[in-house]
C-alpha cells in the first residue's frame, strides 16, 4: 500500500512539472495551431538562469527569502524576452505562410537556444545551491519532502492564476477569441499581434516557474535538459488534448502517474521481462490507444476542418 | 658549388658543437595520444605531461639500444574523445612510423584506435581505459594500467556485502554501466550478499524516484549504481528525499568532484570506487608529485599512469636490444618492474595483474580513500 501511495505521489510531482510546461505548448497550439517546439528550451533558459543567479546572489550573502524571489524574478524577465524575441523573429514572419515552415523553424529555434546556452553557459551541469533544508514528511505509510508539497502548490497556484487569465480578464477573452477565428478576431477589433505576443510572454513566464520548480527539485540543470523534457510536456499535451488548458493539466498529471507506475511495477509485473528502463513504453502506449480511440485527445474538441 | 660547401660547413660545425651522444643519438618516436581540447582537456593534458615527463627522465640518462645511443621523442595527437577521430590519429601515428603508443583516455576510444595499432604491430599502453572489452579482444599489443571495470566491479561487489547482505543495483544502460553492475552482481553472489533489486535507468534521466520507491519496497541494506555523477547526483538526492537512509555506492563515474557539488548535502557518506592507489599512497607517489609539480604542476589523475605506460614501453624495448615491435613485444609481455604506480606485470590478456581498486567515502565534503582492495597491499 505504501509503496502504491508513493508512487503515486511521485508521479503527481512529476505530472504537474509536465502540466506546468504543457501549458506552453498547448497555448500556442490554441491560438496559432504551431507546435512551438523551442518551448523546452525556455523552461531550460529558466532553470539556467534561474540557479546562476541563485548562486550568484547566495555567494554575495543576500538571504534566502529575497534571493528566491530575485532569482525567479531574473528568471521570468530572460524568459519572456526570450520568448518574445523568438515570436517576433522566427514566427511572425512565417505567420501565414504554409503550416511545415513555423514547425521547421520551431525546431531551428530549439537548436539555436540549446547552443547558444551552451556556449553562454558550458556543458557542466550547473548544482541548485542547496538553499532549501530538505525535510521529509511521513503520510500513512510514504514520504513527502517540503520541496515536493512547494512544487505541488506553485504548480497548482500557477495553472489556477492561468485559467482565471483565460476565463474571466479581457485579455483572456482576446485569446479565446483569437484562437477561435484570428481574422474575424481581428476584424472584430482584437490587437492579434498584441494578443499572440500576450500568450508566449504568459507562457514563457510558466517556463521560467517550471524551470526554477524543476532545477530546484532535482538539483542540476544543463544546457540541453529541455528536448526530452519539451517531448514529454508535448505528449502530455497531445494526451489531454492539445489546444485545452485543463486537457494540459488532466494530461500532464496523467502522464507523471502513469511513468511513475510504469516504472515500479513493470519488472514485477513481466516477471523481470522487461525492466524499467522501459518506462516510456507505458506512457506512449497509453498515448497512441487514446489517439487511436479520441484522435483529437482527452479533452480536446474535434476541431472542424477549415475550407 | 658554394652552396654545397656552406652545408659541409654548416654539418661539420654542428657535430661540432653538439655533445657525442647526442649527434650520434637514432632517435624512436612514441605516440602519446588523449583529449587535449573539450571537457576533458585536462585529464588529456595530465596524461601528455606524464608521458612527457618520462620520456626526458629517461633521455637526460643517456640510454643505448643494442649499444647505439637512442633518444625518444614524443609525438603527441588530440583524439576529442571521440571514437571517429581516434581511429584517424591512431592511422596517422602508424603512418609516422611510431613504435608504441601511450593512450588513449576514453574506452570508446582506446577501443576503435586498438585495431589500427594491432593491425601494424604498434604495442598500446592505455594509461586510463578500464572497459573490459579494450583487452578482450584478443589482440597482443593492446595493454593497460588501470585496473578494469571487471576489477572494480567485484572490489565494490565485496565492499557493499561487508556493508549489508540485501544488496539493489541500478545501471545506466550504458556499456560501462551495465558492464560494472553485471561484475557488482557476480561480486556480491560470489561473496555471500544478495542482489533483491535491479533496475534501469538511461544516461539522461533525471528523475529516479519510481524506482527508487520500488527497490525501498525491497528492504536493501546497501544501494549500488553503476554510472556517472549528472545521474548518480540528483538518485542519492532523492533517495534521501524518499527517507532512504541506505548507503550510496557507485564506480569512478561517480567518484568526481562533480558528484559532491551536484548532490550537495546527500552526498554525504556516499563511497565511490576508483582504479589504482590514491596518489599519496603510491610506492613513488611523493616524489613522482614532486618532479611533475616543478614542471607542470598539480597531479589530476592520470599522470603517474601515463608515466608508467612510457616506461614499461621504453623499458621493454631496452631489455630486448631493439626499438622494433616483432622484436620487443615479448619482452614487454614479461614485463616485471617497479613503477610509480606500484609493481607492474601484465597478465595473458594485456592487463595490470592485480590491478588495485580503491574505495573513497564523501567526509565532509571531500572523498577520502577508505580502502585498497585488490593489488599488492591483498597480498
Amino acid at each position: 500500500m505504501d509503496v502504491l501511495l508513493q508512487q503515486l505521489i511521485n508521479g503527481l510531482i512529476l505530472g504537474s512539472l509536465y502540466a506546468l510546461v504543457a501549458l506552453g505548448y498547448t497555448m500556442v497550439y490554441g491560438i496559432l495551431e504551431l507546435i512551438n517546439f523551442a518551448h523546452g528550451e525556455i523552461v531550460m533558459v529558466g532553470a539556467m538562469v534561474s540557479v546562476s543567479v541563485l548562486a550568484a546572489l547566495t555567494a554575495a550573502g543576500v538571504p534566502v527569502a529575497l534571493a528566491l524571489p530575485l532569482a525567479l524574478a531574473a528568471a521570468v524577465v530572460v524568459c519572456v524576452v526570450t520568448g518574445v524575441l523568438v515570436e517576433r523573429v522566427a514566427y511572425r514572419p512565417l505567420r501565414n505562410a504554409p503550416r511545415l515552415a513555423p514547425l521547421i523553424t520551431a525546431i531551428g529555434v530549439s537548436i539555436v537556444l540549446q547552443n547558444l546556452a551552451m556556449i553562454f553557459w558550458g556543458r557542466q551541469y550547473l548544482s541548485f545551491p542547496p538553499v532549501i533544508e530538505v525535510q521529509v514528511y511521513d503520510v500513512l505509510g510514504a514520504t513527502v519532502s517540503n520541496v515536493q508539497i512547494l512544487i505541488f502548490v506553485v504548480a497548482a497556484l500557477t495553472m489556477g492564476g492561468l485559467l482565471l487569465l483565460v476565463n474571466r480578464t479581457r485579455l483572456g477573452r482576446a485569446m479565446r477569441a483569437t484562437a477561435q477565428n484570428r481574422e474575424v478576431a481581428g476584424l472584430m477589433g482584437v490587437d492579434v499581434n498584441r494578443v499572440i505576443a500576450a500568450t508566449f510572454i504568459v507562457g514563457s513566464a510558466l517556463a521560467a516557474v517550471a524551470g526554477l520548480l524543476i532545477a530546484s527539485y532535482y538539483g542540476i540543470a544543463h544546457y540541453n535538459m529541455g528536448f526530452i523534457l519539451g517531448l514529454k510536456a508535448f505528449s502530455a499535451a497531445v494526451l489531454g488534448g492539445i489546444g485545452n488548458i485543463p486537457g494540459a493539466l488532466l494530461g500532464g498529471l496523467l502522464l507523471g502517474v502513469i511513468e511513475s507506475l510504469g516504472a515500479g511495477y513493470i519488472g514485477d509485473l513481466t516477471g523481470g521481462f522487461l525492466g524499467s528502463h522501459y518506462q516510456d513504453i507505458f506512457a506512449f502506449l497509453i498515448l497512441i490507444l487514446v489517439l487511436t480511440f479520441r484522435p483529437s485527445g482527452l479533452l480536446g474538441e474535434r476541431v472542424a476542418d477549415r475550407a | 658549388m658554394t652552396s654545397k660547401l656552406l652545408i659541409t660547413l654548416v654539418l661539420g660545425a654542428a657535430s661540432w658543437s653538439m655533445p657525442a651522444w647526442l649527434t650520434a643519438a637514432e632517435t624512436i618516436e612514441i605516440g602519446c595520444v588523449a583529449p587535449l581540447t573539450g571537457p576533458q582537456a585536462h585529464l588529456g593534458k595530465d596524461i601528455e605531461n606524464g608521458a612527457r615527463l618520462a620520456v626526458d627522465t629517461i633521455n637526460a640518462s643517456t640510454p643505448t639500444i643494442g649499444g647505439q645511443p637512442v633518444q625518444f621523442v614524443l609525438l603527441v595527437e588530440d583524439d576529442q574523445a571521440d571514437p571517429k577521430t581516434a581511429t584517424v590519429v591512431a592511422q596517422k601515428l602508424v603512418d609516422e612510423g611510431v613504435k608504441g603508443v601511450v593512450g588513449h583516455l576514453n574506452s570508446g576510444a582506446s577501443i576503435p584506435a586498438s585495431r589500427i595499432y594491432a593491425e601494424n604491430g604498434v604495442p598500446q599502453v592505455s594509461p586510463a581505459s578500464t572497459a573490459v572489452a579494450y583487452t578482450n579482444q584478443g589482440f597482443d599489443t593492446t595493454y593497460r594500467l588501470m585496473a578494469n571495470d571487471s576489477q572494480q566491479g567485484k572490489a565494490l561487489g565485496q565492499y557493499a556485502t561487508r556493508l549489508g547482505k540485501r544488496v539493489v543495483v541500478v545501471d545506466d544502460r550504458t556499456a560501462y554501466g551495465q558492464g560494472l553492475i553485471d561484475e557488482v552482481v557476480k561480486s556480491v553472489e560470489a561473496s555471500g550478499g544478495k542482489v533483491v533489486g535491479r533496475e534501469y535507468t538511461t544516461d539522461k534521466s533525471t528523475d529516479f524516484t519510481a524506482i527508487l520507491t520500488s527497490l525501498k519496497s525491497k528492504r536493501p541494506d546497501v544501494v549500488v549504481f553503476g554510472g556517472m555523477d549528472p545521474q548518480a547526483a540528483p538518485m542519492v538526492r532523492q533517495m534521501r528525499t524518499l527517507g532512504m537512509k541506505t548507503p550510496f555506492m557507485g564506480g569512478d563515474g561517480m567518484q568526481s568532484a562533480e558528484f559532491i557539488k551536484l548532490a550537495g548535502p546527500a552526498a554525504q557518506g556516499a563511497i565511490g570506487s576508483s582504479p589504482g592507489l590514491p596518489l599519496e599512497q603510491m610506492p613513488g607517489g611523493a616524489d613522482f608529485t614532486k618532479r611533475f609539480g616543478e614542471r607542470f604542476g598539480k597531479v589530476q589523475i592520470y599522470a603517474p599512469f601515463s608515466h608508467d605506460s612510457a616506461v614499461v614501453l621504453i623499458q621493454a624495448m631496452l631489455r630486448a636490444g631493439s626499438a622494433e615491435p616483432k622484436q620487443y613485444l615479448p619482452e614487454l609481455a614479461k614485463t616485471q618492474l617497479d613503477g610509480v604506480i606500484g609493481p607492474i606485470a601484465f597478465d595473458a590478456k594485456g592487463d595490470l595483474r592485480d590491478g588495485p581498486v580503491t574505495l573513497y567515502q564523501v567526509k565532509s565534503g571531500q572523498w577520502q580513500p577508505v580502502e585498497t582492495i585488490g593489488g599488492p597491499a591483498a597480498k
